[in-house]
């Protein structure tokens, strides 16, 4: 241990010792990044009315009332469907924009790329109100499709950043291999460029449905009446009071989220180049 | 020769065509971003423009300036986000600086516990601290068993309560970029800064520290614009007192339906955020942001 301490740690020939604060400090830094979340999953097993930890007699009473509750089943089924449909549309939409952009070279390639990042930059409030002024004018307010919409939009700057990193690192001989042996331009995207950057592709598409699943504000706005998601009816609550259901809900969409970040590493991992 | 002319004027036009059918790939995004986007907040920028009466006026601008609340409450969203960046750059970069001094397997577990929030649903990263912060929360009753206080203290509902989740979730998005950047530092300079002589906590300052800063520059950006326009854990953390511009603009519309001054805030939140992206893009390369642009 000691000898440890005095050994050099870096190219400076600083020692262990000598960084021992800087190991300790992002020890506490990553625990306390992880804890305060992983705590929730524990605490909605508890039988108690007040959130306490270690709960004192365990029960499943939260996840009950959470699958008995109509209106959370309802909300539940609107937030997976607005996220799958996201994925589905902003996913093949980014992706081209990407390919499109990469692939031509018009002057106004640039101010492009910036326009479609935009939703990124402008802050989300100002989106929600301004859709939901313009869904009042399309007639499409509390329907899926401007939820699904709305929420596309927002995913589609990830998807063409993601694909469009992806695409800069693909050899575009390859392609033009193709093309110059007969192959229509969009046969060689689909069987020589697509199959490249499946990965990037696939990483998008888990990140559009996750975008569409934890957005709040914008769901706040667009999406009510009989179709309200599941973010918003949480926010709606925590505004009133801590109710445990909601701790069994997070701990359902922490497994959710850990499922598909998962599914993306495996993915990664089989199909690394 | 005439004939050959020709040809080049006809594959160049070929060409020209080309480019424009593939850019037009593009056009469903745009154009989705344009109908649900830019149009809309083209509308918004108008109806500021527009008083009570229905006429043309000044009228939102000016209560912004007239009335206290309203510069209170830009002065608390300046605070707040540079309080937040602050404290990321000051929690982020030596974690940062950690993950980057590792060998490349440790690093990418490490990597594992700043991800992981980094995905969770930011509504439940909010609820827990909530759950945690309470008056007869965990983190008061630890400290009181430990001895550290005496009387639960308010951790929450309050600006205490605001930052701690603002950090929290904040913070993955200076790590990213800050060890991307850290990563890329080829360490032969380092060597050369000891060989000649430079003391480690030298070497750090005067080679490391510049060579990384277009990361953490980048990643301090980014939270900071996050922050400016951020809703959600301020609304739920702040328990009402700590009031930012975006939850003014949604009580402007929710419970008074003023469309006028809820735009005009939003113009102003949208104008203070462009200008910092404007700013800081002329000091650094804005590509690191979006992970290198086109």
């Amino acid at each position: 241990m000691v000898s440890w301490l005095r050994s050099p740690a870096s190219e400076t020939q600083i020692t262990h010792g000598q960084r021992l604060w800087l190991y300790i400090f992002a020890i506490v830094t990553m625990i306390l990044l992880v804890l305060p979340t992983l705590i929730v999953i524990p605490m909605s097993f508890s039988d108690s009315q007040y959130l306490e930890f270690p709960p004192e007699t365990w029960s499943l009473r939260w996840y009950e009332h959470y699958f008995a509750s109509e209106e959370w089943m309802q909300a539940t089924r609107t937030s997976f469907k607005a996220a799958f449909f996201t994925m589905l549309v902003a996913t093949p939409i980014g992706v081209l924009a990407a390919y499109g952009l990469h692939a031509s070279k018009v002057p106004f390639i640039r101010a492009s790329f910036v326009l479609l990042i935009t939703p990124m930059m402008v802050p989300v409030v100002l989106i929600a109100i301004g859709a939901f002024y313009a869904y009042v004018k399309l007639q499409i307010l509390y329907t899926m499709l401007g939820l699904v919409l709305a929420h596309s939009l927002l995913a589609i700057p990830l998807v063409v950043i993601v694909t469009g990193s992806a695409l800069k690192g693909f050899d575009t001989n390859l392609e033009s291999a193709a093309r110059s042996l007969g192959a229509p331009r969009w046969k060689a995207f689909l069987t020589v460029t697509l199959p490249q950057i499946r990965f990037a592709v696939v990483t998008s598409a888990l990140l559009a449905f996750l975008t569409s699943f934890d957005e709040v504000v914008i769901a706040m706005f667009v999406s009510g009446g009989d179709n309200p998601t599941l973010t918003r009816n949480m926010f709606n609550a925590l505004r009133d009071q801590i109710d445990p259901t909601i701790a069994s809900i997070s701990t359902l969409m922490i497994v959710v989220t850990t499922l598909m970040m998962a599914l993306a590493q495996i993915f990664g991992q089989q199909h690394k180049p | 020769m005439a004939v050959t002319d020709m040809n080049a004027a006809g594959l160049r036009r070929d060409e020209r065509l080309e480019r424009l059918r593939l850019f037009g790939l593009a056009s469903p995004a745009l154009l989705l971003v344009l109908v649900i986007l830019v149009i809309p907040v083209g509308w918004l920028f108008y109806v500021s423009f527009i008083g009570a009466d229905g006429s043309f006026s000044l009228e939102n601008y000016e209560r912004m300036i007239k009335r206290k609340s309203y510069a209170r409450i830009f002065w608390t969203t300046f605070q707040v986000s540079l309080l937040t960046t602050g404290l990321c750059v000051l929690i982020g970069y030596p974690l940062a600086y950690f993950m980057s001094q590792l060998p490349r397997k440790l690093a990418n577990l490490c990597m594992i516990t700043v991800l992981l929030p980094f995905w969770t649903s930011l509504l439940v990263r909010t609820y827990a601290w909530l759950v945690l912060l309470q008056k007869n929360g965990l983190v008061n009753n630890w400290a009181i068993s430990l001895g550290l206080w005496d009387e639960p203290l308010k951790l929450v509902h309050n600006l205490n309560g605001t930052l701690i989740g603002m950090v929290h979730i904040m913070l993955p998005f200076l790590i990213l970029p800050t060890y991307g950047a850290m990563t890329a530092i080829d360490r032969d300079y380092l060597k050369a800064a000891s060989n000649l002589g430079a003391s480690p906590r030298r070497a750090f300052w005067t080679v490391f520290l510049p060579l990384s800063t277009p990361g953490l520059f980048a990643g301090a950006l980014m939270v900071f614009i996050l922050c400016l326009g951020f809703f959600v854990t301020p609304a739920v953390l702040g328990g009402g007192k700590v009031i930012l511009v975006s939850m003014k603009i949604v009580s402007n519309i929710e419970l008074f339906v003023n469309w006028g001054a809820a735009s005009a805030l939003g113009v102003v939140l949208m104008v203070l955020t462009v200008t910092v992206l404007w700013v800081a893009s002329r000091f650094l390369n804005l590509d690191r942001m979006t992970g290198g642009g086109h």
